[in-house]
C-alpha cells in the first residue's frame, strides 16, 4: 500500500474508493464496470499530477519513504555483488556504501548513500548523512577502481553530510573536498546518478563525474529548501517558493549543464513501480557506460575537467 | 583600511568631518576603544586582546605583498543573475548594493605582486561583499588567480573568507566546489604550490572545497573554520559543544591546520613557505 504525499489527496480518494468497491464485490456484487471506470480516472489524475509536478513537490517525492534506495538498486541492478568496507582510519560509516558490481557483465565499483527505509535502518544508515569516515571509504574505493581500470558508479540520495561535532573534528570539510578532487582525479569512467535526493557538499563529493543523471523526479540543489527558505526568507514555511527559486529539478538542471541525462520514472514515481525505476536507470547507465568506453584516462580527465569548468559560462 | 573606513570615505561629507566613528574603533571581542589610526598601524588587531578583526582585499594586499611590488587582477564577468533569483529582494539588487558598499565587483579580489621578495599571486574573499560567498563570480576568480599564477610561475596564496556557497545562485554556486578543485589541480600540474590561509569566518561549501585542498594550510588565531553551523550541530545533537569548538587552534589540535599565525607573522612566514617550496624553481 503506497503512502500518499499531501498533494496526491484526490488520487488517494479515488484509490480508497476503488478498494472500498472491491471489499462491497467479496460480499457478491458486481462493481466491475464501475471499479474499471473510476481506475481510469484515478491513473490520469496520477499522470495528470505527475506531468507538473513543482519543484516542492517533486523534493517530496525525491523523499518518498518508499523510493527504492541504493541497497535495493545494488539487488535489482547488478548481476552480482561484493560489498567493500572501511576508511582504512577509523569506522566504516554505514550511510555510504559500495562495493564491486558487475552490470550486465560489465565491472563497475558501486558507491552511494543509503539512507534506510525503516527507524531501524534509518539509525544504523544516519539517514544518508554521510561522516568523514564515508567520504574517505568512498576515496578508497575510487583509487581502488582506478588501479584496476574499473568504471566509477555512483548513486546520489542523501539530504547532505552529517553536521555533528565529531564529524567536524574528524575533519567533514576536508573529507569532503577531497573526495571530490578524488572523482575529478579519476583515470577511469565516472557516472553519477542522483535518485532521490542531491543535498548540497555531501552529494557533489560522489557526483563530481563524468556524466551526471538524475531521475526525472530527483532533486539536487547547494542547500534544502528548507534551509534555504530559514535563511533567505527567514522563515521554513517559504520552502515551496525557495525551491522553486533555487532551480532544483531535473530539467532546470539539464538546462544549466549540470545533468547530461534525464531518467524516466516509472509513472507516479520510482516508488510506485521500484522494479519499473531499476530498469530504467540500468539501462541509462549502459548506455553512459558504452559512451564512455574506449577513452584514455588523460581524455576522461580531460573531459571532466572541462565539464566543471564550463558550467555556468556565459 | 577597513571595508568600513572605505565605505565611509566613499561619502566625502563625513569623512571630511572627522566623526568620532571614524576616529575611534570599538573592538568586536573586548569592547575596547581604540584609536582608528594606530588600530589599522597595528594590522586591524586588537592591541588590547589580540582580537584578528576582518579585513578585506586591499588591507590585507597592503598588508602580505611588498610595498609598490603588486598590481590587481581584472576580475571574468560572470552572469549576474543566472538564475533570476529573488527572495524578499532581487538578487541583482543585493549585488548591486555590496557592489556599492565595498567598491567590488565580487567576494573574491587577486593581486600579483612579492611577498619578502618572492613572486605569489594572491586571491582574498572579502565576507563584507554577501558573506563572502562563493558563486560564479569567485568561482572565476579564483581559476582567474591560478592561471596568473601559472603564467607567472608563482604559487597561489587564497585567504579564505565566507559563509559557504551563494544561494541565489542555486546549483551553479555549489558548481564551483567541483571548479576551484580543477584549478587546484592544474596549479598542481603546473608544479606549483597552493597555500591557504583561514581566516574568519570560513565554513560550507568553501570550506569543503578549496579551502581543505591547500599543500600547505594557515588559519589566523581564533578564525572560525568549520562545515556545518554551529546552530545546525547544537540542534542535531542537543547537546552544548565543547569549548574552542570549530577555532582555529581547535582544528590545528585536531590535526586539519599546519599552523596558526599571528596576523604580524604572515609575510614572513608565507615567504620562508615559497622559499622552501620554491627554491628549485628560483635557482633554475
Ligand atoms: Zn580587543
Amino acid at each position: 500500500m503506497t503512502s500518499f504525499l499531501d498533494f496526491e489527496k484526490p488520487i488517494a480518494e479515488l484509490e480508497a474508493r476503488i478498494a472500498d468497491l472491491r471489499e462491497t464485490a467479496e460480499t457478491g456484487i458486481d462493481i466491475d464496470a464501475d471499479v474499471a471506470r473510476l481506475q481510469v480516472k484515478s491513473d490520469k489524475l496520477l499522470r495528470e499530477t505527475y506531468a507538473r509536478l513543482t519543484p516542492w513537490q517533486k523534493t517530496q517525492v525525491a523523499r518518498h519513504p518508499e523510493r527504492p534506495h541504493f541497497k535495493h538498486y545494488v539487488a535489482g541492478l547488478f548481476d552480482t555483488f561484493m560489498p567493500l568496507a572501511g576508511d582504512r582510519a577509523f569506522a566504516d560509516d554505514q550511510a555510504i556504501m559500495g562495493g564491486l558490481a558487475r552490470l550486465k557483465g560489465r565491472r563497475v565499483m558501486v558507491i552511494g548513500h543509503e539512507k534506510g527505509d525503516d527507524t531501524t535502518s534509518r539509525l544504523k544508515h544516519n539517514f544518508g548523512m554521510g561522516k568523514p569516515e564515508g567520504y574517505r571509504k568512498a576515496i578508497r574505493l575510487m583509487q581502488l577502481a582506478d588501479r584496476f581500470g574499473i568504471p566509477v558508479v555512483t548513486l546520489v540520495d542523501t539530504s547532505g553530510a552529517f553536521p555533528g561535532v565529531q564529524a567536524e573534528e574528524r575533519g567533514q570539510a576536508e573529507a569532503i573536498a577531497r573526495s571530490t578532487q578524488q572523482c575529478l582525479e579519476l583515470g577511469v569512467p565516472m557516472i553519477a546518478a542522483v535518485v532521490g535526493e542531491g543535498g548540497s557538499g555531501g552529494a557533489v563529493a560522489l557526483a563530481a563525474a563524468n556524466r551526471v543523471l538524475m531521475f526525472e523526479h530527483a532533486v539536487y540543489a547547494v542547500i534544502s529548501p528548507e534551509g534555504c527558505a530559514s535563511i533567505l526568507w527567514r522563515t521554513a514555511d517559504k520552502a515551496a517558493d525557495a525551491a522553486e527559486a533555487m532551480r532544483i529539478t531535473a530539467t532546470d538542471l539539464q538546462r544549466l549543464g549540470v545533468c547530461d541525462r534525464i531518467v524516466p520514472e516509472p509513472m507516479g514515481g520510482a516508488h510506485r513501480d521500484p522494479a519499473a525505476a531499476i530498469v530504467s536507470l540500468g539501462d541509462a547507465l549502459n548506455a553512459e557506460l558504452d559512451g564512455l568506453a574506449g577513452l584514455s584516462a588523460d581524455e576522461l580527465r580531460r573531459q571532466r575537467r572541462q565539464k566543471y569548468l564550463s558550467i555556468g559560462g556565459i | 583600511m577597513s571595508w568600513l573606513t572605505r565605505v565611509r570615505n566613499a561619502i566625502p561629507f563625513i569623512a571630511k568631518r572627522e566623526t568620532p566613528d571614524n576616529l575611534w574603533h570599538k573592538c568586536k571581542s573586548c569592547g575596547q576603544m581604540i584609536f582608528m589610526k594606530e588600530f589599522e598601524d597595528n594590522l586591524s588587531v586588537c592591541p588590547k586582546c589580540d582580537h584578528h578583526e576582518r579585513i578585506g582585499p586591499n588591507a590585507r594586499f597592503n598588508q602580505i605583498l611588498d610595498e609598490g611590488s603588486w598590481r590587481t587582477l581584472a576580475i571574468p564577468r560572470v552572469a549576474d543573475d543566472p538564475l533570476k533569483f529573488r527572495d524578499s529582494k532581487r538578487y541583482v539588487d543585493r549585488i548591486k548594493a555590496a557592489r556599492a558598499t565595498t567598491g567590488e565587483t565580487d567576494a573574491l579580489m587577486n593581486a600579483s605582486g612579492t611577498i619578502q621578495g618572492h613572486r605569489a599571486v594572491v586571491g582574498v574573499q572579502d565576507f563584507a561583499f554577501m558573506g563572502g560567498s562563493m558563486g560564479l563570480g569567485v568561482g572565476a576568480a579564483f581559476l582567474e588567480g591560478v592561471r596568473t599564477a601559472i603564467a607567472e610561475r608563482a604559487p597561489y596564496i587564497i585567504f579564505t573568507a565566507a559563509g559557504g556557497a551563494r544561494m541565489q545562485e542555486g546549483i551553479l554556486s555549489l558548481m564551483q566546489m567541483p571548479k576551484t578543485t580543477v584549478a587546484i589541480a592544474e596549479l598542481h600540474d603546473a608544479g606549483l604550490p597552493y597555500i591557504v590561509v583561514m581566516t574568519d569566518p570560513t565554513t560550507g561549501g568553501v570550506t569543503a572545497s578549496y579551502a581543505m585542498l591547500g599543500d600547505v594550510q594557515l588559519a589566523e588565531p581564533n578564525a572560525l573554520i568549520g562545515f556545518a553551523g554551529q546552530r545546525v550541530i547544537e540542534s542535531t545533537i542537543r547537546e552544548k559543544l565543547p569549548e574552542g569548538f570549530q577555532r582555529a587552534e581547535y582544528l590545528l589540535d585536531h590535526g586539519m591546520l599546519d599552523m596558526v599565525t599571528h596576523r604580524k607573522a604572515l609575510p614572513e612566514t608565507l615567504g620562508t613557505l615559497i622559499g622552501y617550496l620554491c627554491e628549485a624553481r628560483v635557482n633554475a
